[in-house]
């Protein structure tokens, strides 16, 4: 009641200021994607164009001690109406001390170094019918107090909701065969997605060295998958077990060399079906500068997973090497080539391979094109749904 | 032996005559202590902020104009702090860079990307790529800190009606994009004035010019426009500094991965 209260006092000071500065911004964007390959389920389609609005609000006050941040997503999809998606990616109001912050509301917080996964990075769930890659987030209803001392960051997380993972529809490409439905999920917890969970950090800089130190308590994001069979149909339904995740991650810099290292073990709370288990992620990016006279920088990527769980249990990292390139051109229109090959270590034949471009059209819009690839012929491999799911994606961003 | 003191003292005044020859020791000492006086009377300014504008010149004249925002923090005893807010382009709003120079080691960098909202950091050798896309290189950018370089005082000249120093100046850091800068400095206020940087064939590969320098709280000299000419390509990129802000307020907490991740 007294923390309303004050909430609301500061609100309306805030509105009652006069607003110092304001930023509205965002993008519209366009994409084709095409699936070469015949789909494994003959209900899915082979192409699909999409639009995306991703509009931003920022408004501060208090001298900019306060602000409100929104980011709302939307994608229409025309071959998949599960993939249509909205989502607020963003909308917090936060206040920042002499060496602490506040933040209420919904947000995204990244943590970790690695680039192929990120382990350690638990706090949102992924938008998975967004992109593969694992790299979009739903935003997460939260409160985060971070108090910054000369000792280290502490952040303390408070998560009072929880978002299901999404899944493709019938129609699309890029899911689980059987199909997975969405609406369906399953939960340990008795109170379901209202089960509050908790996070803590402890993150610091020490010269070349970066290391944070991680912990959580709550619905687990990555789902396990439950057989549901009819007379008619076999479709696999989301069950959330509640789990606690312990995490480190460290990065050392030295001259063009980043060493980097995710590990977590993560164990069931309860009368729990998950399994326990820890993995790790371990690697490094060189960089070498300059590589001819245009001063183009190609950072190179190498990088280690492992997983204790039993293959199918785990994600596609079970025991495999990523090695990977980014590739700048430093010009003006900021070109960029991402790209990477992950390979199975048990497995030759597992293995996936992306290449991601892109580069500036006079100031505003961006040209990018994508390509994946997903190689597999076992039906124990995680990636097996997908091997029919190579894709090649155009598109065009205006950004505001 | 008279005479042999007599011909070194004629040759000493000789040598005095014809220029202010100075043993190779005492050209490094006046370039040091040149250095030095330019460092010591721009001490004291606290913080700073001000709001940049890079105009790339293509060969052909095509203009490219790009937007952001500095904000300094003077550190006794080490390097100083910097973040850069970028404003445009549109798609790298939001985008922040901080980097902490560090007098006898590599600075520390890091970048935050509002996509991701991930702070990533940088490997610190990579000095001598450009900025941008423009001629400026990241440590054109970076604060001149005494100790990291050598210097030579090589003559006294005249530029654009200033006496000025013209002093070689050497990195030491084996990761610079030069070999040597030759740097203009005028006598009366110690402000850079033109800055020619050589590349490993020994060629000018680039010139500064500093101009339109504005007194700032009586004391700090700052040039409102740096035109960078690019001797191989043709290429140019004019930047201009505006609304500078001294001693504002600004602290450590303002320079730290979490305040990069809110710079608006």
């Amino acid at each position: 009641m007294m923390n309303s209260k004050h909430l609301t006092a500061i609100l309306f000071a805030g509105l009652i200021a006069p607003p110092s500065h304001a930023e509205f911004l965002g993008y519209v964007g366009l994409q084709a994607r095409a699936f070469p390959s015949t789909a494994a389920d003959p209900a899915q389609g082979s192409e699909t164009i999409s639009g995306v609005l991703a509009p931003e609000w920022y408004q501060q006050w208090n001298d900019g001690d306060d602000s409100l941040n929104v980011k709302a997503f939307y994608r229409y999809d025309s071959q998949d109406d599960e993939r249509s998606h909205a989502d607020l990616r963003e909308f917090y109001w936060q206040h920042v001390g002499n060496n602490w912050e506040l933040t209420v509301g919904v947000n995204t917080i990244f943590w970790g170094v690695t680039e192929s996964q990120h382990l350690v990075d638990i706090i949102n769930q992924t938008d998975f019918i967004e992109a593969p890659d694992g790299e979009d987030k739903l935003g997460q209803p939260m409160i985060h107090y971070a108090s910054i001392q000369d000792w280290g960051v502490v952040d303390v997380f408070v998560l009072p909701a929880f978002r299901p993972r999404q899944f493709a529809g019938e129609e699309g490409r890029l899911r689980s065969i059987p199909i997975t439905q969405n609406d369906t999920e399953q939960y340990q917890s008795d109170k379901e997605d209202e089960h509050i969970d908790y996070a803590l950090r402890w993150s610091h800089y020490l010269g070349d060295w970066n290391i944070g130190l991680s912990w959580f308590q709550g619905t687990s994001r990555e789902p396990i998958y439950l057989p549901q069979i009819s007379p008619t149909s076999v479709t696999l339904r989301p069950y959330y077990a509640l789990i606690e995740q312990s995490g480190l991650d460290a990065q050392y810099v030295s001259g063009d060399w980043l060493w980097k290292l995710e590990a977590i073990y993560r164990r069931g709370i309860g009368h729990s079906i998950t399994e326990d288990f820890a993995a790790s992620t371990a690697g490094f990016e060189y960089t070498l500068t300059s590589i001819n006279s245009l001063y183009w920088d190609l950072g190179l990527l190498l990088e280690y997973s492992h997983d204790t769980r039993d293959r199918i249990k785990a994600g596609p990292f079970q025991n495999d090497v990523f090695v990977g390139g980014r590739l700048s051109l430093n010009d003006i229109a900021s070109s960029e080539l991402l790209f990477g090959y992950s390979q199975d270590i048990d497995e030759q034949a597992s293995r996936s391979a992306f290449m991601e471009a892109s580069t500036r059209l006079g100031d505003s819009t961006r040209i990018t094109a994508e390509i994946y690839h997903f190689h597999s012929d076992s039906n124990n491999d995680p990636i097996y749904s997908l091997r029919r799911d190579s894709y090649i994606e155009l598109g065009l961003e205006f950004y505001y | 032996m008279t005479i042999k003191i007599f011909t070194a003292s004629i040759l000493c005044s000789l040598s005095l005559l014809i220029s202010p020859l100075l043993s190779a020791d005492e050209a490094q000492d006046k370039g040091l202590s040149i250095a030095k006086e330019m460092k010591s009377r721009d001490r004291g300014w606290v913080d700073s902020s001000a709001e940049m504008e890079m105009v790339l010149q293509s060969r052909g004249g095509r203009e490219t104009r790009r937007e952001m925002r500095i904000l300094a923090l003077e550190v006794q005893n080490d390097g100083d702090k910097s973040m850069t807010i970028f404003d445009s382009p549109n798609d790298v709003k939001g985008t922040a860079f901080l980097s902490f120079t560090h007098n006898n080691a590599d600075d520390d960098q890091w970048l935050y990307l509002p996509a991701l909202k991930r702070v990533k950091r940088i490997a610190s050798k990579n000095k001598s790529g450009p900025f941008m896309g423009s001629e400026f290189s990241y440590e054109d950018l970076s604060s001149f800190e005494v100790e990291e370089y050598d210097y030579r005082w090589l003559r006294d000249e005249e530029l654009n009606g200033a006496l000025c120093f013209v002093v070689e100046i050497i990195p030491r850091d084996k990761y610079s994009g030069y070999t040597r800068e030759i740097v203009w400095i005028d006598q009366e206020h110690y402000r850079a004035m033109k800055i020619e940087f050589y590349d490993r064939k020994d060629g000018v590969l680039k010139t500064l010019t500093l101009s339109d320098y504005q007194l700032h709280l009586d004391k700090f000299w700052r040039p409102a426009k740096q035109t960078m000419v690019n001797e191989r390509n043709g290429k140019s990129t004019e930047v201009l500094l505006r609304n500078y802000q001294f001693r504002s307020g600004l602290d450590e907490q303002d320079f730290t991965e979490n305040s990069l991740k809110r710079a608006r």
